[in-house]
């Protein structure tokens, strides 16, 4: 098989989703059972219950966070680069966040004491929600526009704030993040608990299922008000990697254009409402497994359409909108892509294969019984 | 042009971090290989005493794995977060061997890692066996990519620089695979890795029976980690990575650096044990030389001589000034005058490229270089004498101390007399020896690249991101106050089943239960 320069691009954004969605659906549903934690267990058993259901996969789930990094890092470097470095505090709080998740899921079982254990499921919620959010808030700025420029050495500089990045349609792009974790997380226990918690979790699905589409709702509502962004000068898809040669353009509304020029895409954001409606059915006739699988598509519809609607923006810059990044200029160069395409077609197969094995193994419920015969091995 | 103090901060900052992450990787890395080991013997055997051993073990494991992960995320972050334009500049080349050890190794380790703990129920002993091997191969997988990049920053093979781009672009993936620095920086680091595990449960296992506890256990995990530390240590020294120093004008100036070898001598060259290194005088008082084993362990032979800095230096001069060069025709280039002669004359110069960016540091513009400014570029493209040199001895001290505790170690439960309390106590005592080895070894790696990120193609000190130094204080204050927090929780966890032993695992068997009558 020939791919070329344009293939290649159009491949890695479509990987880059994938592994995005990836994560959103496996680590998501730890991010919100993490969310959950205090909320659903009223005692010592049943959080220990709600953490022993995703204590043996976790882990695991959150590589795909880590391969998505890793490639966005290795096809997207540009991006990587100005994201990394402009998101640089929402990072760090992100990343201080997420380091209570390896900690608190092997330390906390381990010390009988309520107060240590009730600290930890502290610095769990917290693990759970800040990243949730900011994942989310950083969506959001996506869609806004990002200030940021190179100079002639093609050094990146960023122009903007934290505090900037806390504006009104990121912080809604934040909570529909958090809103829609709360649903697969909770769908996710609903699955894998019985008798009380899991009467809770059902609730708790359909209270979040239906926010989560309100929240979408209002997003695409909101989004035909805000400044999109645009390529005037000729697209130039197999071209070496420069984001300075193009001309660019903002303007009310543009984020809707791809769904203009291409009708079918409204399918996307459509979906993601049957299937959330569907995750809402599906709980509440006790059919939890299936509820999962439409959950997981309304969070992959949801992710697909914040890219449809980028498309074929990466980050767009708010301050010089010709630095702005697209998948036409960002990429890494075609040997790159095409070696890094070659080793994810063999292994990332191999990986959904033995992961799908383990969650077999480990299927079943985690019940209260189960805690108290494994008192010392459990989390 | 960044500020000095954001890039002194960034490096302060990775320093911390990586040094930090590497509290916990090597017993990562060699505790698995040890808990497979012993599962081995217990699937073989079938006693239970091995699975115990499988099992305790395996506790602390997690204790220390559960920090490897927290930390190493840090280290993914950092590259974007603060070595933005070093991202930019390599990522095309840096970023995949990253990629790869995501999906290829730390899947792998991470996704098994919870049936390890949780599966004994759930799985038939070959399968669960099968899991175990699993991790072990992951971590040690992990190391491999993370080393192919590391070993690529210090001597990069494989790529090209692209003007159009602006950064650097692989050109042969099999030559960054076996680049050989890679390569036997993977083998020196993991079986540091092992040497650490097995001094870990070497030392564990001699407090046991210090203690007079768990005899039988003890005993077995004493055996099991002295044979197995005493492969890994011989490994770390006969393959350490000094052999790979012989590849890339940076690590001959490393070599140099380490070995205070000021100017170039007669092959094969002798070996500084001990001396007082001056960088200014360039000479080194008082040495102690041992004749030819240098030129032998550097070169591996004794016709080949070890460049010394004074020609290192000499030939760094020239290459400044053709940097120049190249940096003035990238100007032309990236102006639009891209005429086949500007082109070839680019081609010509651009290897020197990198050390034409070093002159950045003394004028933003390079081209009006002046001699003076030519000559301080080229004085700081040579390693810092005084840091390496000691370091490099404080591994090697701890290497043959560890060596020789090995030895001891095996002799003794060989016969069967590991019960001797100097060698318990020896083997006790040894402990902190590994870490302070891995992280000064990791020290003369990384210092000893300065002034370059990449050696000879990008400068340390335009690699950083463009961040005020407020921001570095404050990040840098979250990393060292988290941290902190966090090793204090780990050694209060550790330290605390260290002292329970296997009575932990509440089979009913072991000393503090039968002693309270809880069995």
């Amino acid at each position: 098989m020939i791919f070329d320069y344009e293939t290649l691009r159009l491949i890695w954004w479509a990987l880059l989703g994938a592994l995005l969605i990836g994560f959103a659906i496996t680590g998501g549903f730890d991010l919100g059972v993490a969310i959950l934690l205090p909320f659903l267990g009223k005692n010592d058993t049943e959080r220990r219950v709600i953490i022993n259901s995703v204590g043996a996969t976790w882990e695991g789930n959150q590589v795909w966070f880590v391969t998505a990094g890793g490639a966005l890092f290795a096809a997207w470097p540009m991006a990587y680069s100005v994201a990394f470095s402009g998101f640089y505090f929402a990072l760090l709080l992100t990343l201080f966040a997420l380091f209570m998740r390896p900690i608190g899921f092997d330390y906390r079982s381990k010390l009988p004491s309520q107060r240590w254990r009730s600290n930890w499921d502290i610095a769990l919620f917290v693990g759970g929600f800040v990243p949730a959010l900011i994942f989310g808030v950083a969506f959001g700025n996506l869609l806004k526009g990002v200030p940021f420029y190179f100079d002639e050495d093609m050094r990146s500089f960023y122009t903007g704030s934290f505090w900037a990045l806390l504006n009104p349609f990121s912080l809604l792009a934040g909570l529909l993040s958090v809103s829609m974790l709360i649903m697969h997380g909770a769908v996710f226990l609903q699955m894998k608990t019985v008798d009380a918690i899991n009467l809770r979790c059902k609730k708790m699905v359909t209270v979040f299922a239906l926010v989560t589409m309100v929240l979408f709702a209002l997003a695409g509502i909101w989004i035909a008000y805000i400044d999109g962004y645009q390529i005037t000068s000729e697209i130039l898809p197999n071209a070496a990697s420069n984001p300075l040669t193009k001309i660019v353009t903002k303007g009310l509304g543009l984020w809707l254009a791809n769904y203009a020029h291409c009708p079918v895409l409204w399918t996307v954001p459509t979906l993601a409402f049957i299937a959330g409606s569907a995750t809402v059915l599906l709980s509440k006739i006790e059919r939890p497994g299936l509820a999962f699988i439409s959950s997981s598509l309304t969070l992959a519809t949801v992710i697909l359409t914040a890219g449809v609607s980028l498309f074929p923006f990466l980050i767009p810059s708010s301050s010089v909108m010709n630095s702005s990044l697209t998948v036409w200029d960002a990429s890494s160069s075609m040997m790159t892509l095409k070696i890094m395409f070659w080793v994810t077609v063999v292994f990332l197969p191999i990986v959904i294969i033995y992961t799908s094995w383990v969650f077999r193994v480990l299927r079943g419920k985690i019940t209260q019984e189960h805690i108290h015969n494994n008192d010392h091995s459990a989390y | 042009m960044i500020a000095e103090g954001v890039v002194d901060l960034s490096r302060w900052q990775f320093a911390a971090t990586s040094l930090y992450h590497f509290l916990f990787v090597p017993l990562t890395l060699g505790l698995s290989f040890l808990l497979a080991i012993m599962e081995s013997t217990y699937v073989m055997t079938g006693k239970e005493i091995y699975k115990d051993m499988t099992q305790f073990w395996g506790k602390l494991f997690g204790i220390n794995f559960a920090l490897g992960v927290t930390t190493g995320l840090t280290m993914e972050f950092e590259f974007g977060m603060n070595w933005s334009y070093f991202s930019h500049y390599v990522g095309d080349v840096f970023g995949a061997p990253l990629a790869i050890e995501g999906l290829m190794a730390f899947f792998l380790e991470s996704t098994f890692v919870g049936l390890f703990f949780f599966g004994w129920d759930k799985l038939g002993k070959g399968q669960h066996l099968l899991i175990t091997w699993l991790v072990a191969l992951g971590s040690n997988l992990s190391a491999l990519w993370i080393l192919v990049a590391n070993g690529w920053m210090q001597n990069p093979v494989g790529a090209d620089f692209n003007y159009e781009t602006m950064r650097m672009e692989i050109t042969s993936f099999s030559s960054l695979l076996f680049n050989p620095a890679a390569q036997v920086k993977f083998v020196h680091t993991v079986a540091a890795g092992y040497t650490t595990a097995s001094a870990f449960v070497l030392a564990i296992s001699a407090y046991y029976m210090l203690k007079g506890r768990d005899a039988a256990f003890a005993q077995r995990s004493y055996t099991i980690a002295a044979g197995f530390g005493l492969a890994a240590i011989l490994s770390v020294i006969v393959l350490g990575d000094e052999s790979g120093y012989t590849d890339g004008e940076v690590q001959k100036a490393k070599l140099a650096a380490i070995e205070a070898e000021w100017h170039t001598e007669a092959a094969p060259a002798s070996f500084t044990a001990i001396g007082i290194p001056d960088q200014d005088s360039m000479e080194t008082r008082y040495a102690v030389k041992i004749p030819w084993v240098l030129g032998l362990i550097g070169t591996r032979s004794v016709d080949e001589p070890i460049t010394g800095l004074t020609e290192i230096l000499e030939k760094n001069r020239l290459r400044v000034r053709n940097g120049m060069k190249a940096y003035a025709l990238l100007h032309e280039l990236r102006q639009g005058k891209r005429d086949e002669a500007t082109l070839a004359e680019f081609n010509r110069y651009k290897t020197d490229l990198g050390y034409g960016l070093l002159l950045k540091r003394y004028t933003e513009t390079v081209v009006d270089a002046t001699d003076q400014q030519i000559e301080l570029a080229a004085q700081y493209s040579l390693p810092r004498v005084v840091p390496l040199f000691w370091t490099f001895r404080a591994m090697v001290a701890c290497g043959f101390i560890m060596l020789a505790v090995f030895v001891f170690a095996v002799i003794a439960s060989s016969i069967r007399r590991c019960r001797q309390t100097w060698l318990l106590k020896l083997s006790l005592y040894t402990l902190p020896l590994p870490w302070i080895a891995c992280e000064t070894g990791w020290f003369v790696a990384e210092f000893g690249r300065q002034p370059w990120t990449i050696a000879e193609v990008l400068p340390t000190f335009l690699s950083a991101s463009s961040l005020t130094e407020l921001d570095l204080y404050l990040s840098l204050a979250g990393y060292l106050g988290l941290y902190t927090v966090f090793l204090i929780i780990e050694m209060f966890l550790m330290l605390k089943f260290i002292k329970l032993g296997p009575s932990s695992l509440h089979k009913g068997r072991y000393h503090f239960e039968i002693a309270t009558g809880a069995a």
